[in-house]
């Protein structure tokens, strides 16, 4: 493996990035233009805002991520330039860690932005640490990210790439115990949400807000999710067509 | 002379039909070999087996003494793809210098490779912006970053202006005069004559090979044009 290279991909990736300053924007304001939206919505009930916006923190950076390296990859798989990078001296795992690190910052950075206007201007409170918030917001992101790279292989056109985000983000969010807790869902639900890996990071997120339990165990499952899913990503992309 | 590839009886299938059906071929070392054919001759589909990118169902590929798609090929091959496989959100210097990054390349052989295919000037331009010829002109130049032994370049002149076409080929020639060989694929017969060998392809099937004189000889004519008609018409 050579840091080289991971690098070299994840700042190709970023000047790719960089100019595209309309996406940039779009990453970095939307949430906060969403944010401050939620607020006002909820004016007459504070307590709503401060249960979704929290949570919110963690779900934008994933939704952003995994629509930016969905349609990212697949460009790469469709533009040729994937087939040009496999047949030179760089494996599968490097490219993807390259992209890893580039969304990663990407996502450092958007987290960061987000929480600071939700923290401050817009008086979100949370019991736990604020660190703790936007490391949880970071995992997220590459959760995000890392289930993008893999649908993507599934996708032939950027409009089916764009709809797995609700057919495969969507039920996880649903599921994940943000709208309902999960201890009032049908057992069979229940044990699905068991599985998905968005009910992890919601949880932890939740646990930060509140300040109460210990987010462990939510890492290392994510933690688990995000190797296995990035695992599998780094297998989709095929030296070799038939 | 060695081989620097050496095809033997290459079967290719691709969603149940047949596009190789028994192809042998070899690429003499240091030579420009010409791979002439219509569309849907099987052209882009042989270099992509030569590079290691296309899966085979039957036969042997043997490329600088290795089987294709070995790993330690992968900095002895350079490959150019017809649809100039360049990151159009990046600019010349910033594609060059990722691809260099990969091949483990200096900032000298990144401006080496743009003096060679004169995109000096427009180093700094995004390659969304070049024209098609530049961004040819662009994937070009990665494909000679590292100074591969093996350049497998699939219809790299197309929709070139003559001027760089002739120095494009001029170009190739320096390099097969370094030992280099190339294999070189075009529609356009009139780019027969500048390669050291032929070989004509009609549906995945060699209709002739050898030299152009030889070729035109053959079929008493002195149009490469002509040879392939002749070639065709006596099946």
């Amino acid at each position: 493996m050579s840091i080289r290279r991971i690098w070299g991909t994840a700042r190709r990736i970023l000047s790719q990035l960089r100019h595209d300053p309309r996406t940039i924007a779009l990453m970095i304001l939307a949430p906060c233009l969403l944010m401050t939206i939620l607020k006002y919505v909820y004016q007459n009930q504070p307590q709503v805002f401060q249960h979704v916006a929290g949570a919110l923190l963690g779900i934008f950076p994933m939704l952003v991520m995994f629509l930016i390296t969905s349609v990212g990859t697949l460009r790469e798989r469709t533009s040729g330039t994937l087939e040009r990078l496999l047949i030179l001296p760089i494996t599968k795992l490097e490219l993807i860690l390259g992209y890893a690190k580039a969304f990663g910052i990407a996502a450092l950075i958007q987290a960061v932005v987000v929480s600071s206007v939700a923290l401050g201007p817009l008086g979100l409170k949370i019991a736990g640490s604020q660190i703790m918030l936007i490391i949880v917001a970071i995992i997220d992101a590459l959760l995000g990210m890392s289930i993008g790279i893999f649908v993507s292989s599934f996708a032939k056109t950027e409009f089916q790439a764009v709809q797995f985000l609700p057919a495969i983000l969507f039920p996880q969010l649903l599921l994940s115990g943000l709208l309902a807790p999960r201890e009032s869902m049908p057992s069979i639900l229940r044990v699905i949400s068991d599985y998905l890996p968005l009910t992890y990071a919601v949880d932890a997120t939740q646990k930060v807000i509140s300040g109460q339990g210990s987010v462990g165990r939510d890492f290392l499952l994510l933690a688990v999710f995000l190797v296995a899913l990035l695992g599998a990503g780094a297998l989709t992309l095929k030296r070799q067509t038939k | 002379m060695s081989a620097a590839v050496r095809i033997s009886d290459l079967k290719i299938i691709r969603d149940k039909k047949t596009i190789i059906p028994k192809l042998n071929m070899e690429i003499e070392q240091g030579q420009i070999v010409g791979l002439l054919g219509p569309s849907g001759s099987g052209k882009t589909t042989i270099m992509r087996s030569i590079v290691g990118v296309q899966a085979f169902q039957a036969g042997s590929i043997a490329v600088l003494g290795l089987a294709a798609g070995s790993k330690q090929l992968r900095t002895r091959i350079g490959y150019f793809t017809q649809s100039a496989s360049i990151y159009t959100d990046l600019t010349c210097l910033e594609n060059l210098h990722y691809f260099a990054h990969i091949l483990g390349q200096s900032e000298i052989s990144v401006h080496e490779v743009l003096e060679l295919v004169d995109l000096t000037k427009n180093q700094r331009q995004l390659a969304s912006s070049l024209s098609g010829g530049e961004r040819a002109r662009l994937a070009l130049a990665t494909a000679l970053l590292g100074r591969p032994e093996l350049l497998i370049l699939d219809e790299p002149t197309v929709g070139l202006d003559p001027v760089l076409r002739r120095d494009l080929w001029n170009l190739f020639h320096k390099l097969a005069d370094q030992g280099k060989t190339l294999l070189i694929s075009s529609h356009v017969m009139d780019e027969a004559d500048r390669c050291d060998s032929l070989f004509l392809l009609r549906e995945g099937h060699v209709l002739a090979s050898g030299t152009p004189s030889a070729l035109k000889a053959d079929a008493h004519t002195h149009e490469m044009e002509e040879v392939f008609i002749s070639l065709v018409e006596r099946l």
